[in-house]
């Protein structure tokens, strides 16, 4: 029970959950959240790999970079969504058509 | 002895791994967006206990710290200054549903598959306390990425700070 397959699994589905909410959401701050999914995922899959498959620890490195990345990326994306909401009003990512041809 | 293999680790395994799943589920699917944040509470904090099971002590308490004291805060405040979630008549627009759940179901098929065929070498690592040899690898052998992610860390504190201000000239 307590092997690589079902931490694997676990990445897998919370990989799909965060992608199912990034392209179905209008809401960009759900789609912040489901990108944090997607990362969770990502770390998830590099701890088990170390656990189970190596003897070193790279992977946890790999993960706490992730962790990292995924603070920068939050705090420069809530950002940019405040910036939005006080043009438009709104945080409707259909409303963000100014780049629109 | 081995933690991982009692029966009660094995039920709190489940336990753990059940909440993860499941609230990350309810951000995916609930019209709520305050209980999509909440549901990411609870997913972050099944993460870190996952990382527990794994032995990555220093991982799974960074996990809870940066995740559920730092990154939840944000996306929370965030929420708090651009919606309106006291409002309860206020519910998710959602678009694109039956495209994005049946490529949904066949990527996770298909990631299933691979999984499940694919033949991973087993080399475990010993059950030993990860946080001293993180500490070390991090100045020795990863010195150069650990500067860039500081580096990184600045960038995006300053920009975000000059992005969010609100410009002169321009209040309502």
């Amino acid at each position: 029970m307590n092997n690589l397959t079902i931490y694997l699994a676990i990445g897998v589905i919370l990989f799909v959950l965060g992608l199912i909410a990034v392209m179905t959401s209008k809401n960009l701050v759900k789609i912040l959240m489901g990108v944090e999914l997607i990362l969770n995922a990502a770390g998830l899959n590099f701890v088990a790999f170390t656990r189970f498959t190596t003897t070193n620890l790279d992977g946890q490195i790999a993960a706490l970079f992730i962790i990292v990345v995924a603070a920068s990326e939050a705090a420069v994306a809530l950002a940019i969504i405040l910036n939005f909401y006080r043009q438009r009003r709104a945080i409707d990512v259909n409303l963000a058509d100014s780049l629109r041809g | 002895m081995n933690v991982a293999s009692s029966l009660f680790a094995q039920i709190l395994f489940v336990v753990f791994a059940l909440l993860t799943v499941v609230s990350a589920a309810v951000v995916v699917f609930s019209p709520r967006i305050i209980h999509s944040a909440f549901g990411l509470l609870f997913t972050f904090c099944g993460v870190a206990a996952l990382y527990v099971f794994l032995y990555a002590d220093f991982l799974a308490v960074t996990q809870l710290l940066i995740y559920v004291g730092g990154i939840l805060i944000l996306i929370i405040f965030g929420l708090l200054l651009t919606q309106r979630v006291m409002d309860s008549k206020y519910f998710e627009q959602s678009h694109q549903r039956i495209a994005a759940g049946v490529l949904g179901v066949v990527l996770a098929g298909v990631l299933f598959g691979v999984v499940l065929a694919t033949p991973w070498t087993q080399a475990p690592r010993p059950d030993t306390p990860t946080t001293e040899i993180i500490g070390v690898s991090l100045l020795t052998q990863y010195l150069i990425p650990f500067e860039m992610a500081s580096m990184l860390l600045l960038v995006a504190l300053i920009g975000a700070v000059w992005l969010a201000r609100t410009k002169r000239g321009h209040h309502e």
